[in-house]
């Protein structure tokens, strides 16, 4: 599990993937927060943790495309499956290299929370709570888009479909406000990724959407490791 | 060592490979010999827990893959049909990268530097393994497979795009692995099977049409019925008519003149049926002499086109070919 760990980070960098999604990030979030704070000479960044959700929306499949879909184009896929390591684990060391690369992102919020703190008193719990919902929704995001990525062998069909896929999950709420069954607009809210999101900026700490994420988590990388499952069967 | 027992692929209604059954012995180079498509790479793909079989169970060193797949493929040293290498790293790198995966335990730096002499790629160590040829992959390839020095060593199609040169060096080198290891071959190529493998196995639409050692193969098909003399005497058509009145001969055909008025001729008699003594009896009336007398044995092409051809090629009862087509 840690030479496939090591490798992905490796390969992360050694393509210029790595490099691409930490420019873009810090240039997002640099540029939100120079607007929402530095401008607005406010140390309360809930919104600029706001505004990063479509960022990483757009980016995360880009983090993601290459992970499952080039094993299969390359046919490296099958050194893997024939190497002493479970399939679980397999998934588990590509999740969490993309995992790394992306937490390598969200610490640039903590530069900026320093400089805040130069010029007034950071709130350092909102902010770190803040950090944890940008991992966990992240996290989630990653989950979700290498399971697209592990079901093509194309790279630029896996990067559209993941976009796509955490398109539609944004979706829900608005699909939530105009559906009239009351049991189903809930149901939506419930499942609603943005909206859990938006609760962690505004400063609730809700135990269950941290649960809510962490499933999120669990389950898709459960399916990651069944497509993969199925493919042997098949 | 390897035991397989009435393995079965199905996609669907239909059989990628059929009741596929045969062991392997500790030490034994065993050849895979088949048509494209005929079920090589699947069955090698199953032994190595690649893919799952619909039906059927594979042993190897006495753990089923099937069943505790981690401890099984830690005996086997795979090279795929393409070998799974990673194009943006180094060589050094990729297989420092297939160590850690296989968990290998024998001191790093010595295992590495033994594996790369011994398939010879010590020279392009430190290059990036998309800017090398064909043949140097290949044997990066063959390297992968040999990291953590695996009981067990399956080979699919080994010496596809080497040059010549390259693919003798692979060859002996098999010969040489084959003392450790127990080697499973496939190719499509019947001189690498004859030059390397001590038993072969034809495999034709997903089931094994015959299985045996070369030199069994060759003779069962071929026993002494078929003959290839020179014979001085005579002129042509005198020995032929001689010959011809041998009971049991079917036909003789003259060949060519080989030497000054000595004619090779081939010699077919009923199957089964000894005719060499009739032949020196027949010689010795009529004051020929025998300068030459062999077995027209088959060669491997021979059998190998017999039976893919769909031709019921022998059915014996005691020799171990079943006429499956």
């Amino acid at each position: 599990m840690g030479a496939i760990y090591r490798r992905e980070i490796g390969a992360f960098f050694s393509s210029a993937i790595a490099y691409i999604f930490l420019a873009v990030f810090y240039f997002f979030s640099a540029f939100f927060f120079s607007m929402g704070c530095l401008y607005s000479s406010t140390t309360d960044m809930s919104a600029v943790f706001s505004s990063m959700f479509m960022v990483i929306l757009f980016l995360i499949p880009i983090l993601t495309m290459r992970l499952m879909s080039e094993e299969k184009k390359q046919k490296t896929e099958q050194g893997l499956l024939t190497a002493p390591v479970s399939l679980g684990e397999i998934v588990i060391a590509k999740y969490l290299s993309a995992l790394t690369l992306y937490t390598l992102g969200i610490a640039i919020f903590l530069v900026y929370a320093l400089i805040l703190a130069f010029f007034g008193t950071v709130s350092w719990t909102m902010v770190l709570s803040n950090c944890l919902a940008l991992l966990l929704l992240g996290g989630a995001f990653i989950s979700v888009s290498m399971l697209v990525s592990a079901l093509t062998e194309n790279q630029i069909v896996a990067a559209i479909a993941g976009m796509f896929a955490l398109l539609i999950l944004y979706l829900l709420d608005s699909v939530s406000s105009i559906v009239s069954w009351e049991w189903l607009s809930t149901l939506l809210i419930k499942l609603s990724f943005y909206t859990r999101y938006y609760e962690f900026t505004q400063g609730i700490f809700d135990l269950s959407s941290v649960l809510f994420y962490i499933s999120v988590i669990v389950l898709f990388n459960f399916f990651t490791v069944r497509v993969f499952e199925k493919r042997r069967w098949s | 060592m390897i035991e397989v027992k009435d393995l079965t692929k199905s996609y669907g209604d239909k059989n990628a490979i059929n009741g596929i059954s045969f062991t392997v012995e500790d030490g034994e180079i065993l050849g895979f010999l088949g048509p494209n498509g005929a079920g090589k790479s699947t069955t090698m793909n199953i032994l190595t827990g690649y893919i799952s079989s619909t039906s059927g169970s594979a042993i190897i060193n006495g753990v089923d893959i099937f069943e505790e797949p981690l401890k099984a493929k830690k005996n086997i040293g795979y090279l795929p049909e393409m070998p799974p290498l990673y194009i943006d790293m180094t060589v050094k790198d990729y297989l420092n990268f297939v160590y850690d995966l296989k968990k290998c335990k024998l001191p790093r730096k010595a295992h590495l530097k033994d594996v790369c002499e011994l398939v010879k790629i010590t020279d392009v160590y430190d290059r990036l393994i998309k800017n090398l040829s064909k043949g140097y992959k290949q044997r990066v390839g063959l390297a992968q497979a040999l990291i953590g020095n695996p009981p067990v060593l399956i080979l699919d199609e080994p010496t596809v795009g080497l040059d010549p040169k390259q693919i003798i060096e692979i060859r002996t080198l098999i010969r040489k692995l084959g003392k450790k290891h127990t080697v499973i071959l496939s190719s499509h190529i019947l001189s690498e099977i004859q030059a390397v493998c001590d038993r072969v196995i034809i495999i034709n639409k997903g089931k094994v049409s015959a299985e045996d050692t070369i030199d069994n193969l060759s003779k069962t098909i071929s026993g002494d019925h078929r003959l290839i003399m020179r014979i001085d005497g005579a002129g042509k058509k005198d020995i032929i008519k001689a010959l011809r009145d041998i009971e049991g001969v079917i036909s003789v055909k003259a060949d060519m003149m080989r030497e000054e008025n000595i004619w090779e001729f081939e010699i077919e008699a009923k199957e089964g049926k000894d005719i060499r003594y009739d032949i020196n009896k027949v010689c010795q009336d009529n004051h020929y002499n025998i300068l030459m007398m062999k077995n027209n044995e088959m060669t491997l092409e021979d059998i190998f086109l017999k039976i893919t051809m769909g031709e019921n090629v022998i059915n014996n009862k005691d020799n171990k070919i079943g006429g499956t087509n």
